[in-house]
């Protein structure tokens, strides 16, 4: 397969996963500060929000102030923005387009109709209705491509390329989660917030539609070093650091079968799930949650340099 | 003027082909028609068929109006045009192979020198170089116009990078989805193989060196060329790589594609990119679309470029009017399709006619295309008509000129219902190394505001699926 084609598959599935998590995130903080100040506390959600998107410098560059709107602006519309919603949409249309004889019908049909309907909605919505639809749609779209791809595509090294970029984004979006919101996640005896966290905990499982999941794996009422453990080390959990990294090995190793040559990506990888799987919450707590994400993200990082050199370049 | 109508002749009496279809238009509704219409639109919106025209801001992806009524050619005017269109091609390639080798035409004076060497498209690089399998112009689209019940004339011969063959495939599949019920009315023959065709043919001409089974590229100029859904289409159905230059480079004389497996061998580059574009080394520096060292792969006969490089001299508008006499040259044979009358303004009697007739005549550039650059004389008014005889004046070599020809109607959606419009035909004929193919039909494309008699797409003409009646 043509490099180009390869990185073109990548970006495709990246920009279209990041759509539906940005989505995720402006839904769930528009949830949290519709709740009275009681209940949550002094922050910024929005301006939390900027910091989880992973694009506060951007964002500071134009606006004194993170406030609904400007920031529902910045993240959903904005041209400014390189990865607003739409944005991502536009690049992942161009990105189809420059590679359509390796999508099947389904998935160009998918991104194209979404790029068509994207025109539909204006870059002002008139209400929060409005901007609500729009997220849902948005997160709809993100959802038929991904099952378009699951469902259509032939099992090869197309597939395997476009996989690998929807769970690179996903551990990079799950990373920045936790990188903003750590704080909220420390074991309860280092803890100072107190009840008020509890809106946040279930605004974070929220943006990575985790919360009937949580429920479901530990029956219990939310805890934050579970929540953490959930994002983090929970192999059940689709978008977990584990399961992410499980997924990579897994679709990396394909690759390096159907080609019969390894290389530094399957062993990055590999390393990287290693550490995962032998870790467990309580000493990531004692080394430090921080850190601990810190170094997962500098990891990530690595692997996908690793894998531009070694296959898309 | 009365121009001819392929469905009621002359004489308003319906033509045998069209017996069928013309009893089907008498019993449809309008509005099923008009449905239909808007349902084709939405098929190719979806599909994504579209073009882009140059200089027309956010109109980066447009589509080509697509007329739901068919246009139908009987088995034996099918035939004839078959003959006429082999014979026309065997003489464009013997015509190549001679001017970039002995020359003989030119010593024989039946071509004028200066015609070739004054040529800005005439390539210095290709003389006496051979090219695989001494075949030049592997994909051509041959445009042909009708005037009356048997005569067609070629009005153009497109020997560089002829595109609209995605619309002749596509056409077909989608008035297979709507009007399934007229389809088994007919007996139409298949244009589906053309993909297969093309594939054998690319394969054919692969250099000796190449692989038992060789690697086919389609090399393109990437999203924002005008024709790049159809190099996608085509690279799909052929299975093949679509590359941009960036994707190849050259290496010790041989081309190779980086993929995820590292550089790859290939063989065969049916190319969608101009010459001037192809190496930065040989042509224009500037090309970001081409691939260094191309040029000194390809005389290195490593790599077969399809088509060849420097096949403009075979199309251009001037030579166009020596196609008669090249043909017969080469072949010793009578064109039996024939060319419009044409002046070459560069001959002074031609040109002090054309300036005494220009209210009747069509003027083209030399090296115009799409349409666009020409005087249509009965519908030009006297300020073009005055600013066409300074030009012609100014430089009589840049034009050639033919009578208003009328151009053969079909009957076609429009407003006020159905009403015939003006149309023309380009078939397509590939030429491989063992034979020539040509699928039966072509794109007909269809000037769709009354009267007009520019087709080109650019200018607001239409497409139809063309159907060829099988015996």
């Amino acid at each position: 397969m043509l490099s180009r084609t390869a990185d073109n598959l990548y970006w495709l599935a990246r920009y279209v996963e990041r759509a539906e998590y940005l989505a995720r995130i402006l839904e769930a903080t528009q949830r949290l500060t519709a709740m009275p100040l009681a209940y949550i506390g002094e922050t910024n959600e929005w301006e939390s929000a900027v910091a989880t998107a992973g694009c506060a410098g951007a964002f500071f560059a134009i606006h004194d102030e993170a406030n609904e709107d400007t920031v529902t602006d910045f993240l959903a519309f904005s041209s400014e923005n390189p990865s607003s919603i739409r944005n991502c949409f536009e690049v992942a249309r161009a990105n189809a387009r420059a590679i359509r004889t390796a999508l099947t019908i389904e998935m160009w049909e998918a991104i194209n109709t979404a790029w068509l309907e994207l025109k539909r909605f204006g870059n002002q919505p008139a209400s929060r209705e409005d901007l609500a639809r729009f997220l849902r749609w948005v997160q709809e779209s993100s959802l038929r491509f991904d099952g378009s791809a699951y469902r259509t595509m032939l099992r090869n090294d197309a597939y395997w390329f476009s996989r690998v970029g929807v769970y690179m984004e996903r551990a990079d979006n799950t990373a920045r989660i936790l990188d903003v919101k750590y704080h909220l996640l420390l074991p309860a005896h280092e803890h100072v917030g107190g009840p008020l966290d509890y809106y946040q905990w279930s605004g974070i499982l929220r943006s990575v539609s985790a919360l009937t999941a949580y429920h479901w794996v530990y029956r219990e009422s939310l805890k934050p070093w579970l929540i953490a453990d959930l994002l983090i080390l929970n192999e059940q959990m689709p978008r977990s650091l584990a399961s992410c990294y499980e997924n990579l090995v897994q679709n990396l190793d394909r690759i390096a079968g159907n080609y019969g040559r390894q290389g530094p990506a399957q062993r990055q990888a590999r390393n990287v799930r290693a550490r995962l799987q032998n870790a467990r919450m309580d000493d990531i707590f004692q080394t430090g949650l921080h850190e601990f994400i810190t170094a997962f993200v500098e990891d990530n990082n690595r692997l996908g340099s690793a894998i531009t050199q070694q296959y898309l370049a | 003027m009365v121009a001819f109508d392929e469905m009621k002749g002359t004489d308003g009496a319906v033509r045998p082909a069209y017996s069928e279809l013309a009893r089907w238009l008498g019993d449809v509704r309008p509005d099923v028609l008009e449905y239909r219409r808007k349902e084709a639109e939405l098929l190719f919106r979806r599909i994504g068929i579209t073009f882009a025209v140059y200089g027309e801001a956010d109109a980066q992806e447009r589509l080509i109006p697509f007329d739901v009524i068919p246009r139908i050619l009987a088995a034996q005017e099918w035939d004839t045009l078959r003959r006429g269109l082999e014979q026309r091609v065997k003489a464009i390639n013997a015509y190549l192979r001679d001017i970039y080798g002995r020359r003989e035409i030119l010593k024989a004076g039946i071509v004028p020198e200066d015609l070739v060497f004054q040529n800005p498209v005439f390539r210095p690089e290709m003389n006496g170089q051979k090219v695989p399998h001494d075949i030049y112009v592997h994909i051509a689209g041959i445009d042909v116009i009708r005037v009356d019940a048997d005569t067609f004339y070629v009005l153009e011969d497109n020997a560089r990078t002829p595109s609209g063959v995605s619309y002749m495939l596509e056409n077909r599949e989608i008035m297979m989805r709507l009007f399934p019920d007229l389809f088994s009315r007919h007996r139409i023959a298949p244009v589906e193989n053309y993909p297969d065709e093309l594939l054998a043919t690319l394969k054919s001409l692969a250099p000796d060196s190449a692989a038992a089974d060789p690697t086919v590229v389609l090399l393109t100029p990437g999203v924002y060329n005008s024709a790049y859904y159809e190099h996608s289409f085509l690279a799909d159905k052929l299975g093949i790589e679509l590359v941009e230059g960036r994707d190849l480079f050259v290496k010790a004389g041989i081309v190779y594609m980086r993929t995820t497996q590292g550089p790859k061998r290939v063989d065969v580059i049916y190319r969608r990119v101009d010459d001037d574009f192809l190496d930065p080394l040989t042509f224009r520096p500037d090309s970001a679309l081409g691939v260094a060292g191309l040029m000194s792969a390809y005389q290195a006969g490593n790599v077969t470029l399809s088509n060849a490089v420097g096949t403009g001299i075979a199309d251009d508008k001037a030579i166009y009017s020596y196609m008669p006499n090249i043909l017969k040259f080469y072949l010793g044979e009578e064109p039996i399709l024939k060319n419009v009358p044409t002046w070459c303004c560069r001959e002074p009697e031609h040109l002090a006619y054309v300036l005494d007739h220009l209210e009747e005549l069509v003027v083209k550039e030399v090296h115009g295309s799409g349409g666009y650059g020409m005087l249509i004389g009965p519908m030009a008014d006297k300020a073009q008509i005055a600013a066409f005889r300074m030009k012609l004046k100014l430089d009589p070599k840049g034009f050639i000129a033919q009578p208003t020809l009328a151009l053969s109607t079909c009957p076609t959606c429009v407003e006020a219902g159905v009403a015939p419009r003006h149309v023309d035909l380009r078939p397509f004929v590939l030429s491989g190394r063992d034979r020539i193919r040509i699928v039966p039909g072509g794109l007909t494309r269809v000037a769709l505001k009354q009267g007009s008699l520019v087709v080109n797409s650019s200018q607001g003409g239409g497409t139809k699926d063309t159907w060829v009646l099988d015996r």
